[in-house]
This record gives C-alpha cells, structure tokens and sequence, in this order.
C-alpha cells in the first residue's frame, strides 16, 4: 500500500486513488493523419520500465484532480510527484545532470 | 477434576488458584488460567494429538509457539467452529471444546493410517503422476484427494462473531516483544517517539518467560516487568499484546492481528459488545523488526512420533508452564549450544534423567564438567538413528557418527526415553523483512539466513537479525530504538538509561548436520520427515532433485514442502540445504522461497471487519423508494442502486405482473422511477466543445431547450455510454448516463479534461441525488400531465419530442423533458430529491382515472427491446462500435471525437464484425436464455459460433417472444435462418431487424 502525497490533500493511502497509467501520452492533433499503426501506437503500446516510470495517478476518493508521480516500479519508492502540464523532466535534475556532463 | 500428572509441583507463569476444565476428543480435562491448549494437554499426559494430512501418522506437540507443524486442532463446532488451529497458541479457557483433525473414526484408530503403509507409493509428486489420465476423471479424482488429505472442518454457518478493523499511525512500530522489542520500543519511546510495540504473546518478554535467564543479577523476568512499567507509564507509546503481523507492505504499511475475544469462554465472548479480532492497519515512519528466532529441528529416522520435540521448546513448557513434558528420562539431540541449555533445564527444572547427543566431538572439558554437575550423560559426537514407538516414543538408537558424518561407526546403543528433543540451531524470522523487500543473506558458518539490505526504512534487531547472544542483541535494539527515533526527527540526547548486565558464557561453533545419515545398506531416507506438516521427508527432496526440480520454487511446489498453514516454518530451510546438498550446490545460490503474506493464517471475518451483511456494500435509494416498498415491489439491485423490477398484485407471477405492466404502457399510461438514471451538470465556455469531443455526434448546434441523444466510445473506438443530453443555456448541459456507469463517466470526463484538454473551461458536477425524475409514458401520459400541469402547453407542436420545459407539476417546480426509453409518448419529469415523494403521489393520484400503472425495471427492458433501443453493458461489452449496434447515423463524420480514428482501423472496419439484430424463434413461446450461442446449422460439435443473444423476453404487445442478438455480418442476413443450441435441444430462430414495434418512432414523437 503505497503512500501517496498528493498534491492537495497531502499524503494518503493508494486506496484513494486510482493509476491511470503511463503519463506524457500526448493525443495526436490529427489522429485522420495518422496510418494505423502510429494510430495503434498512441492507442496500445506503452513502456514497461524497470525502474523510473511516470505515470498518471487521480485521486479519485479524495479531490478528483489528476497528477503525475514518477515512480521507481521496481521498489515501489516515489521519486517525484508533479502537476499536470508541469514538465516530463524535472529542471533541476535535468541541470544537476547536464553539469555532470 | 483429573490430576495434572505431568504440572510440576511449583514455578510456571500458571495461575494455579483458577484451574479451568476443557474437553479434548470428549475426555474432561483441568489445566490452569495461563495455559495455552498444547501445555495443558502436556500436562495431563496427552501427546497423541491428531494424524499428519498424508500418511496419516500418529502425531504429537513439536513446538511451543507460532511456528507449530503438527498440533493442529478444531475448535468448537457450528458456525463458530474453527479449523487448523495451533494447540500452541491458543489460550485455555473455561469450556473450551478441542478435537483432532484428519483422522476416522478416532485419533487413537484412524482408518487412513493405511497411507503410512503404503508409503512407499506415495512419494514426492504422487498425485500429479498418478491421477493425470484419464482426463474426464478429473473430478473424481479430486473428491477422493480431498477426503483422503486434509485438515480440519470449515464452519457450517456465517460467522457469529464480530471483527473490527482500526488505523494507525506512529513514528516508530516496534514488532516483538521480547528482549530486543522492549528495548528497542523504551529507546525510542526515552527519545519522545510515538510508539507502537506488538507482541503476539499474552504476555511480553517472548523468549525470556521460557528459560531461567538471568538479568542484572535476577531473574530476567524482572528486567522484563521493569521494561514494560515504563513503556506502559509514557504517554506516546502503545501495547498491544496477543497481536501478531501479519503483513508487511509497502511504504512502511503493516497489518496486524490483534485476537481480543479468542482466549475467552464463549459465554463472555459472545453478545454484541464483544469484538473478537481487531485487524490494525498501522503506517509507520520506522519499523524496528524484533521478530526473534524458530528454533530449527534435527533431521532423523521417524523424528515426526509424539513425544519428538523442538529442545526450545520443551524447556520453555518446563519454565513458562511448570509442565514436564517426558514422563522420567529425555533425550535432547543437538549441534548447538542452546540444546544444552534446553537439556540442564530439563534436568534441573523438570527432574528428567537426560541423555544429551552432540553431533560435535570437539567439547571443552568444563563444559563437559558442567553438564555431570547437572546429573546429563553427553554422548560426544553421536546421532540419533532411529526413534522407536507407535504412538509415543519409548526408545531411540544412538550411533557415533564418522568424521564426514556421512554414516555411523561402532555399535547402535539403544536408550529408553518418551522425549525426544532436537535442536538444529535457530533462524532468524526473517518472514516480515523478506516481506517487505529486504534481501537475505546466508551465513556458511552459523546455516542461517540473515536480513542483509533493507528496501524500507527499518532496523532489524536481535535474533531476527542473526544477533543471537543476548546482550549483544539488547545492546543492538537499544542503537536501533535510538536511531529509528533520530531518523524520525527525535534527536534530543535523553539518557537511554544503563544497559542491563547480562553473563556471558562460553561458547561452541555449531556444526551443521541438515539430515542424518541413512545408516547400514543406505536405506532411502523416506521416514527422516523434514516437513511435518505436509509429510516431506529427505527422500521426497532427493527425488525432487533427481528428477530435475533444481529450484527451491519447484521443489516446494512439487513436494509441497513449505505449504499448508505453518508455511515450513520449521521446515523451510532444512528442505533448501538438503536440496542445496543433493545437488551440490551453495545454499545462498538455492536461495528461499518468496515470503509472502499472511505471517499466520487469518479467519477471513478479520479481514472483513464490518463490511459484512447490509453494510458490505452502500445501499442507494430514491426518494419514492418507500412508496415502493409499501406498494409490495420486487427490488433488484443495479449497481448499488434498488430499484423496482415490478409490482406485483396479490398473487400475481413475476410474467402475469411484467405483461400487465407492459400492456398498460402500450395502450394507456405508465410510470417509472428513473430517479437512479446518472445526472452530471457540465457549465463553462467551452461546454459544448468539450460535449463535441466526448460525444461521436454533433453538439455546437443544439437549441437552448433541446436534448439530444449521444453515445460516448472509449479511445478504441468502442461503445461507452449513452445517453440523453439537455441544452439548459449558452453554457450549461444536464447530461445523463446509464445508471449504473455514472461514477465511471464522471470520471471519464474528468480525466480528459485535467489531463488532456486543460485549456478548456468546464466543471462537472454530479446531480443525481439531488434531483429526482418520474417517467410517465404512454398514450395517455399527456391528457394526465396536462390536468396537473395547466401552465404548460403540451401541445408536440408547441414542446416537441426531444425538447424540455420548466414549469409547474402539481404546484411543484418541475423540468420536463420528451425522452422515451419506451417507444411511447413520454415525459420524464425532475424535481429536487426533496419534491420526490410529492410529486410521485401527486401522478399517481391524478392518474388512477387514466389506468397509470406502475412499472419497473423488467417492463422497462420488454419495452425497450420491443422498439430495439440497446442497453449498455448488455448488448455492448466493450468490443461493441457504434456501427455494430446500427448507429452509424449518429457518428459524425465532420468533426473529430474520442474514438473516431479507432473506426476505420481494419479490425473495427470489417463488414463481417457482430452486428445488432432481432431473433424471432420459431415457437412464438420460446424464450431463449440471454447469453446463449447461435451456429449457423444443426450439425456435429464443434461448431464455429457465430453470436450470441444479448436480450431475450417475452413481449405481451407481440404476443410472442423476442430477442436482440450480436450475429455476425448480422445486418446483411435478415430473413436467413439460425440455430441456437441449448441443453440437450436446437432451437431455430429468423434473423429480422431489431426494430420489433413502430420502426419510424412515430410513436413518442406524437
């Protein structure tokens, strides 16, 4: 049973909320466009990492608002929890990286 | 009263002021408040305690606690009755009733003992060799199996009793409560911590109570009831005793069971008040792990006969309870120190003439020295071979092993004795860490497994953590008390107090001996029993291996070691070494079985708590429900709503009263309570693009006083939901969903609007309980609600099909909308849930000169079908499109909405997809089963199926049945005929149109 801090209400158990799935599946504009397989692409294929994933999470028995977690799946261990439309990779791990470089 | 002949004359944690009577297979027995089952049985002389689940064998009481293989008995009888449980923890009660398990027709004479004979037939993976042919016999076989094996009698009613479940949070849970528990518990409770400490004994101190250690010059006990005077005075710190967890999850989250009514006679225990188990659901910032050690057996010939004992555990019936657990002499069988200790306390405490075999040759002389002050004899270097006795043990054989000790040399020496104690060394109780994700790490030198890296933010301490030696292990549980309370921001210096002093004495290095040797003519080890419990014994393991289950994982599950309900406490590591050693391989790489939750087995009542009955789930009701209930409707449940199914008059049948009901709709008026139907309010700008976008049809254009019919798809382009739509305003809709999909369209809505159109403004809020709608429908439902509604002009050309007013329903406000699920005139009318009741009796009093008549859910259905309206969820099944139902008019193909691309994709495009059609039988009275399978012909099995029917009734407008069908390539075989098999019979059907009645709808638009 994971603990979840969600962003509004604070921390919580997983019961309250429900797992939407891999975040950042970004609809397409103009799905007509599209041949059947990229259209199967945004509709079925998701990646199934071990280890960091972000995901879509809503709290559904509490303020109904959706949000993201980054998520380690093999030890379950919460690495980052962000608002919708906030960006994939965090600015300052991203920096933190790019000096490192 | 019977004598207790095996008490012994003082000492104990025994209240020897109150004896208590108990029966055991119909026999009266007396033991002692502070008894559990298994120490009053020792002390009344009953070893034969109950017959092993395979073979049958006689056996006895092995352990003294939690990890107990064998002394597995049924409680009570009835709906109380409780199976499978350990003698060994349950407490003595007045009154209580205990009998054995898995034996006919009694313990002492069971029938099934057969097995043991035969023995040599059943070896490791029997029942999968044996009843795999012929396949048809299957089941036969299983009901042989399951009588012949098995374990003790499930409870013949629902549970009487009451279960309570609790949350909790602490800065530190401390699980255990022996030395290393109440240690660790005090330091983090001196440091300020909020403490939980859970000890699955009734009394703390674990294994102190059931030796004579000594504790700053006294006896440990002391120490102990110091310990928890001062946990018991802070104020942050919570006990609980007779609790045990169970599991441990992620996020630091563990449950616990707390047994508050299981060590109390039925009378006190029953009534409405008593709770009988509490099921704790704690979330922890630290866990301090204090879960101790199982003492590990020997592994010898015929080491499963009652009166054959963990050492452990016989000295700790000897200290904790004052009972001798041999009648006069005691062999105690060893590789480590601690069956010396078991072996003096055995002489010294329970006046036994002890016999001590050590498998180890290399003994100090004051040690051998101190073992002749105790009056024990020490066989150096010896094993035992062989355990003699049917029913109880009466002489063991003693051999001196080589020096490989891979057989024996010199003579066997026989000694008489009625105990038998082993000791292997101790495992560390790993269960809980592994739980939690920790990883083990094997120890060569010592055979045991120890926590080596933990996943969560915890501390293992004492012998849970290999630290065996008690000081070290109070010395270790103090830092992790301290340091656990740091780690939760309690960093104030408080003085931890001294550490209590504790003896050393000197020590010997085990030696590992997993299995004795076979002996003279290397016999198969099939009687060397390493699981008890499932009778696993070295020769099953060996099989195992030769036959090419090299996973400890396979092994498990093809000999069963370590399953049942001790899950190989006792049993589990020796199965994987003498795995390890048949193949020749490292233990650490065999490795352990997965640990998994629950730590004991949990009555199911536990886990439900009070979500049982009426409050298993929440009961939905409508304002008029009452009305209902006096008006003697049958109720079915949909979703959690109740809702009418139909009324019945005095005797009529459940199809007289449907009939009637859908008559009266037909040909005068009926109505509905269609409170339940879901009801979302969505306003904002963007309402109607967001409308455009969920819905496959067209929205922007709607009138302001106009609904409109749509049907949602998921992204795959599959049937979701329908529903009605009003246009209130510019802004505003009243959407409705199926009954019982509106959390879930709720829900749907939401999702797309936070997370992928967030730039729209739009709020969702539901209404369904705030309004209430009655649904009158017929061709007399205007003439009714005209009399009650004079303001409002009724006329279709002044209020058209498919449009809604606002106005007054007999003096209350109601909104009217033309919506017919019928195929009849309707107007379905809202109004606040509080105006419900009102407004109901108010139509039903008007209507009594019209024939308005009260229908329900099944009419409902008949009518629907009748005009070929589908149901969600019952002609579609998420693998259903619009176009397969027929509604390819009602998806746009201007605009883009969730679901639309996933249409033209080449499975969803096919023209031979299932599609919607009628089935008219042959016989006008043959109703045929929803659900069933349609072929093409009568012909020989197997058969390609080619649909299935999703609705079927018998519609008293057509006086004949009728039925809605999903059918392949469907819509281009109208006229064609089909079969549909059933039981035993075919029965042939037409394929016509879904439309049975009025396919213009010219009717509801009138």
């Amino acid at each position: 049973m994971l603990l979840i801090r969600c962003p509004w209400c604070g921390p919580r158990d997983e019961s309250e909320f429900h797992c939407g799935g891999e975040a950042h599946i970004v609809r397409p504009l103009s799905p007509d466009d599209l041949s059947d397989e990229q259209w199967a692409d945004y509709l079925f294929m998701r990646s199934n990492p071990k280890g960091a994933h972000r995901e879509r999470w809503y709290h559904e028995a509490g303020c109904r608002r959706w949000f993201n977690i980054e998520r380690d799946t093999l030890t379950h261990e919460i690495l980052r929890i962000y608002r919708i439309g906030e960006a994939a990779e965090d600015k300052k791990r991203a920096k933190a990286k790019g000096k490192g470089a | 009263m019977s004598e207790q002949r095996f008490r012994l004359a003082q000492g104990g944690r025994i209240d020897r002021e109150r004896p208590l009577r108990f029966t055991f297979n119909g026999a009266e027995l007396t033991g002692y408040a502070g008894d559990t089952l298994a120490s009053a049985l020792l002390a009344n002389g009953v070893r034969l305690i109950g017959r092993s689940f395979k073979y049958h064998r006689p056996r006895g009481i092995f352990a003294e606690g939690v990890e107990e293989p064998n002394a597995l008995v049924q409680l009570g009888q009835g709906a109380s009755g409780e199976p499978n449980a350990r003698a060994t923890q349950v407490e003595l009660y007045e009154g209580l009733v205990a009998q054995s398990q898995n034996c006919w027709p009694s313990v002492d004479f069971d029938i099934g003992a057969i097995n043991n004979r035969l023995s040599f037939l059943l070896p490791a993976g029997f029942y999968y060799k044996t009843f795999m042919w012929p396949k048809k016999w299957w089941m036969k076989y299983e009901r042989f199996i399951r009588r012949a094996a098995g374990l003790g009698r499930a409870p013949t009613g629902p549970d009487p009793d009451i279960y309570d479940k609790r949350f909790a949070h602490c800065d530190v849970l401390v699980i255990g409560g022996g030395a290393a528990g109440l240690m660790a518990a005090q330091a983090a409770a001196k440091a300020g911590a909020r403490v939980i400490i859970a000890d699955d004994r009734p009394e703390p101190g674990g294994r102190l109570t059931g030796t004579r250690t000594i504790i700053d010059e006294a006896p440990a006990t002391e120490w102990v009831d110091r310990t928890v005077a001062d946990l018991d005075d802070a104020p942050e710190v919570l006990r609980l005793q007779r609790t045990t967890a169970l599991g441990y999850y992620d996020h630091n989250f563990l449950t616990l069971l707390e047994r508050l009514g299981d060590h109390l006679p039925s009378s006190a225990r029953s009534g409405d008040r008593q709770i009988r188990q509490r099921l704790w659901k704690v979330r922890a910032k630290q866990v301090v792990l204090a879960t101790g050690a199982h003492e590990r057996p020997l592994v010898f010939r015929n080491n499963d006969k009652p009166g054959v004992m963990l050492a452990g555990a016989a000295q700790a019936y000897s200290n904790r309870y004052a009972v001798r657990p041999g009648s006069g002499a005691a062999v105690v069988f060893t590789n480590n120190d601690s069956g010396w200790e078991s072996a003096i306390d055995l002489a010294d405490i329970a006046g036994m003439r002890v016999t001590l075999v050590d498998v180890r040759s290399e003994l100090s002389n004051p040690r051998r020295t101190l073992l002749r002050r105790h009056g024990i004899e020490l066989l150096a270097g010896h094993a035992i071979t062989d355990v003699h006795g049917n029913k109880s043990v009466k002489k063991v054989s003693v051999a001196a092993l080589d020096d490989a000790a891979s057989g024996y040399s010199g003579r066997h020496r026989k000694i008489s004795c009625d105990l038998v104690c082993s000791s292997g060394g101790w495992n560390p109780a790993v269960h809980l860490f592994s739980q939690s994700g920790g990883k083990l790490s094997f120890d060569d030198q010592r055979g045991i497994f120890i926590p080596f890296e933990s996943k969560q933010p915890q501390f293992c301490v004492g012998a849970c953590s290999g630290t065996l030696e008690l000081g070290a292990a109070i010395l270790e549980a103090r830092e992790a008390g301290k340091a656990a309370a740091a780690a939760c921001g309690f960093k104030k210096r408080a003085s931890a107090g001294a550490l209590p002093e504790i003896e050393q004495s000197e020590q010997t290095p085990i030696r590992l001996l997993w299995s004795t040797p076979s002996g003279s003519g290397g016999r198969a080890r099939s009687k060397h029993f390493v699981d008890l419990q499932n009778d696993v014994t070295v020769a099953d393991v060996e099989l195992a291996a030769r036959e090419g289950y090299r996973s400890v994982e396979h092994l498990k599950r093809y000999t069963t070691t370590g399953m049942g309900t001790d899950q190989g406490k006792t049993s589990n590591v020796n199965a994987l070494a003498l795995l390890s050693q048949t193949l020749d391989s490292d233990i650490a790489l065999t490795g352990t079985t997965t640990f998994r939750p629950p730590f004991v087995p949990a009555t199911f009542g536990a886990l439900a708590g009070r979500e049982v009955g009426a409050l298993s789930d929440p009961i939905r009701t409508t304002p008029m429900h009452e009305w209902h209930v006096e008006k003697g409707a049958v109720f079915e449940d949909v979703g959690q709503w109740k809702r009418p199914r139909y009324y019945p008059l005095a005797d009529e049948s459940m199809k007289d009263a449907v009939d009637r009901e859908c008559l009266a709709v037909r040909e005068a008026v009926g109505i509905l309570d269609a409170t339940t139907l879901g009801k979302i309010d969505i306003q904002g700008r963007d309402a109607a693009e967001f409308l455009e976008r969920i819905y496959t049809n067209n929205w922007k254009k709607l009138g302001i006083g106009r609904g409109r019919y749509g049907l949602m798809c998921t992204e795959d382009g599959m049937v979701f939901d329908d529903g009605v739509t009003l246009r209130l305003g510019e802004r505003h809709f009243l959407m409705h969903t199926t009954t019982s999909n509106a959390a879930r369209v709720l829900a749907w809505l939401e999702e797309w609007r936070q997370t992928e159109w967030p730039d729209l403004e739009v709020y969702f809020t539901s209404l369904t309980e705030q309004l209430a709608t009655a649904s009158i429908s017929g061709p007399l439902a205007r003439p009714l609600l005209a009399d009650l509604a004079p303001d409002i002009d009724l006329d279709p050309k002044a209020f058209p099909f498919m449009h809604w007013r606002e106005g007054k329903v007999a003096e209350i406000p109601a909104r009217i909308a033309r919506i017919s699920f019928t195929g009849e005139s309707s107007f379905e009318i809202s109004t606040p849930a509080g105006f419900g009741r009102s407004l109901w009796e108010a139509l039903i009093q008007q209507g009594r000169k019209y024939g308005l008549t009260p229908y329900g859910t099944e009419a409902m259905h008949v009518l629907r079908a009748e005009r070929g309206f589908i149901i969600v969820g019952q002609e579609t099944d998420g693998t259903v499109t619009p176009i397969d139902i027929g509604m390819a008019s009602m998806v746009s193909k201007t605009k883009d909405f969730i679901g639309k691309r996933s249409l033209s994709r080449t499975d969803t495009a096919r023209e031979d997809r299932k599609q919607l059609v009628g089935l008219l039988t042959q016989s006008p009275t043959e109703v045929l089963p929803e659900g069933a399978q349609i072929v093409d012909r009568e012909g020989p099995l197997p058969m390609p199926m080619i649909g299935h029917v999703s609705s079927s009734y018998y519609s008293a407008n057509l006086k004949r049945s009728i039925a809605l069908a999903l059918v392949r390539a469907g819509r281009s075989r109208h006229g064609e005929s089909v079969v549909v098999p059933l039981e035993g019979r075919n029965v042939s059907a037409l394929i016509t149109a879904p439309e049975f009645l009025d396919p213009e709808g010219s009717r509801a638009r009138s």
